[in-house]
């Protein structure tokens, strides 16, 4: 019944989340008295802080079970603390260039930041439905109050609201399928709950809870048919915080997802396979159609990233350690063009402001060819184009899923592929064959070096990250098997 | 709570044994009918009552009936939180909320007929749970002995409560108290203006003034003013 913490340093693979707990507290009182113009210097240490705390987590890894089974700090938790981290360090430097357009500018946005990250990071390490309850409460509590923060704004109001009402039914869903579990196996604690299913035979309520526990989580990565809420949180938030929206949350949710199914539902692999094929061919199939007649640049976005988890939920549904180090891959990629993607569309600034419709980009390779160039480059990779990254990210996990023998779901995954290549071939089209309508105000150089970063990363993908990152997933994802 | 499962099960069972027993619990019993029916009396006129005002009163004296319940069940701390937070917090907060908000309670009252045989059908079947909970302990006594979490009855369930909770679930406790946190923060940045228009008093500067530099004395002619 008593703690297992006897001394300071048995905390110590908790310390990550520790300091961030602290820094963004310290962050909070500071900003609190100090004078408004100094959030841009907590915004500095925010992102000094993230720093600190990824380098903390590479350089002295401290691996364990603690907090009575509570929290695991393992190599795939570590792997994937680290993608999260980046995403919201590239999040913030995202913001500073915009941040006084969409009222930004407020040293809470950092807090919440900070707060979501540190959700993300308890639901990665989550080892209990109740921490993992508890991350997802604390990373989407922050996220409604960040999507609804320009106030002046309806739609983002919309979006906060939206967002609210659709996060607290996919709260109560995850609850309810955490109950029945608990109901049935008597146990919180995911690896007691395997033990406990490989005992006995699988009751129907344990697979009840089951269904409901994923139909949770699909909501937090908005795979097919719980994707609704998308693309209009994505349009109505104000854009760095969509860019967030795109890449920390989706890294975090399907962390979870893995380290759910492959650790306490292994032994019922059959039953949630069954469900992962059918979000992720919905995923695919309806992201790759209904992002067609969109508009607004936003919007295609999160269509398209509805797509990606259909993507990445294929190597998933292979259930294999090839499959989930697929989906480890893929995520890292997707990642690397999220943030690209978000980085140029922020600096499509004219004199009116910043710019999102499709149509706004006609021309765009003769005004500013280095953007469009960027924007090009990202469409192919998002499209799977070889030899650019998102290729081998989708060549992994359709791998994986030939391996397990789904031969319709690759086929599918194929077919879709080819139908989105439509609408990101649209784009590039415009940019390059059209005539220039408008001028674009020069990007600021901290978004011309993620451009470029990214660009560099997905074009030279197979020579420069390739090896190393198939070796670290390679070995991280073995934590789990 | 399980230790309510397993006391009232106490006081289901004891209805069922000889005299002498039952002698003891007489005054537990007179207790429980008069919490029982003061609350149900309450909650009835929760309902029924015209004035919002009078609801809300109410209410809180239901609450308080349902605190002497659990009292008499054995889950003090139970008592005790629904005094301190359904009367103390949300009971006011209702007061607030039907004083100050201009609410046409008759036209909300005016679908109550239509909805009467849902409303209806719900608490019958809430009563068929119950009755079947209730049945089930009183054909299988032993079925509160078998949980996964024995009860233990030689400590109170304040003192064990707080023995896990800041032991063993110090990590779940903590987390919570930061979603808390981050909701104080979020309802905060979504609703409090800075509007720079508004006059403010700041005692610090009032008291600071200087006499010197804001009073000025003027030798007035009689007649002419000072202009």
């Amino acid at each position: 019944m008593n703690s297992d913490i006897t001394n300071f340093s048995s905390l110590a693979p908790i310390f990550p989340e520790l300091i961030i707990i602290i820094g963004a507290i310290i962050i909070l009182m500071a900003g609190a008295f100090l004078k408004k113009q100094a959030s841009v210097g907590l915004a500095g240490i925010t992102i000094a802080l993230l720093l600190v705390v990824s380098l903390l987590i590479i350089l002295f890894p401290t691996d364990g079970i603690i907090l009575n089974g509570a929290f695991i700090q393992d190599s795939f938790a570590r792997y994937m603390k680290i993608l999260l981290l980046a995403s919201s360090l590239f999040a913030i430097i995202l913001s500073l260039s915009s941040a006084k357009e969409n009222s930004l500018d407020r040293f809470e946005y950092s807090v919440l930041l900070l707060f979501a990250t540190l959700g993300m990071m308890i639901m990665v390490s989550a080892n209990d439905l109740m921490s993992l309850y508890i991350g997802v409460e604390m990373q989407a509590l922050s996220l409604y109050v960040l999507a609804a923060m320009r106030r002046e704004s309806s739609k983002a109001s919309e979006a906060g609201l939206k967002y609210f009402v659709l996060g607290a039914l996919s709260s109560g869903m995850l609850l309810y399928g955490a109950s029945l579990i608990y109901g049935f196996t008597g146990q919180t604690q995911l690896d007691e709950i395997a033990k406990i299913i490989m005992l006995g035979d699988r009751s129907i309520g344990l697979i009840f809870g089951l269904v409901f526990l994923l139909a949770g989580l699909a909501f937090k990565i908005s795979a097919v048919p719980f994707h609704m809420w998308t693309p209009d949180v994505y349009e109505g938030a104000p854009t760095p915080v969509t860019a967030f929206f795109a890449s920390a949350p989706k890294v975090a949710a399907m962390a979870l997802l893995i380290r759910l199914v492959m650790e306490s539902f292994e032994p019922v692999s059959q039953d949630w396979r069954q469900i992962v094929i059918f979000l992720s061919i919905a995923s695919m199939i309806l992201a790759s159609f209904a992002a067609i007649g969109q508009k607004n640049l936003k919007r295609l976005i999160a269509y398209s990233s509805i797509g990606h988890m259909g993507f990445a939920l294929v190597g998933l549904s292979a259930g294999s350690l090839v499959g989930v180090q697929a989906v480890a891959i893929y995520m890292a990629i997707y990642v690397i063009m999220t943030l690209g993607l978000f980085a140029a569309i922020l600096s499509l600034k004219n004199q009116n402001g910043y710019v999102e419709n499709i149509t706004d980009l006609r021309g765009l390779a003769q005004t500013n060819p280095f953007v469009a160039a960027i924007i090009a480059i990202i469409m192919f990779s998002l499209i799977g184009l070889p030899p650019l990254a998102g290729f081998f990210a989708k060549w992994h996990v359709f791998l994986a899923a030939i391996e397990a023998k789904l031969f319709l779901l690759s086929i599918i995954g194929v077919l879709a592929s080819a139908v989105s290549a439509f609408y990101y071939i649209r784009i590039i089209i415009l940019m390059y064959v059209y005539e220039p309508e408008q001028q674009f105000i020069k990007a600021q150089p901290e978004l011309r070096f993620i451009m470029a970063l990214s660009g560099f990363l997905i074009l030279t993908y197979y020579f420069s990250i390739a090896a190393p990152l198939t070796n670290i997933t390679r070995f991280v994802v073995g934590s789990l098997f | 709570m399980a230790i309510v499962g397993k006391e009232r099960l106490q006081i289901i069972s004891n209805l069922t044994r000889p005299t002498d027993e039952r002698d003891k619990m007489t005054l537990t019993l007179f207790f429980f009918y008069l919490f029982s029916i003061v609350l149900i009396a309450a909650a009835i006129m929760v309902v029924a009552s015209r004035n919002p005002v009078h609801s809300v009163l109410f209410l809180i004296l239901a609450f308080f009936n349902a605190a002497g319940l659990f009292l008499i069940a054995g889950a003090e701390f139970l008592a005790m939180i629904l005094v301190i937070v359904y009367v103390g917090a949300v009971a006011v907060l209702f007061l607030f909320v039907v004083m100050m908000l201009d609410i046409d309670f008759a036209e909300m009252r005016k679908g109550i007929l239509q909805y009467m045989p849902i409303g209806a059908l719900i608490g019958l079947i809430l009563f068929l749970e119950l009755a079947l909970l209730a049945g089930s302990w009183v054909i299988l006594p032993e079925v509160a002995d078998s949980s996964v979490l024995p009860i233990d009855n030689s400590i109170s369930n304040t003192k064990a409560l707080g023995q896990v909770l800041y032991t063993r679930y110090v990590f779940l406790f903590q987390g919570a108290g930061i979603i808390l946190l981050i909701a104080m923060v979020g309802a905060i940045v979504l609703s409090l203006h800075h509007r720079s228009n508004v006059k403010r008093q700041d005692i610090g500067k009032q008291v600071a003034r200087d006499p010197k530099e804001t009073v000025k004395t003027v030798k007035v002619k009689s007649g002419k003013g000072i202009g």
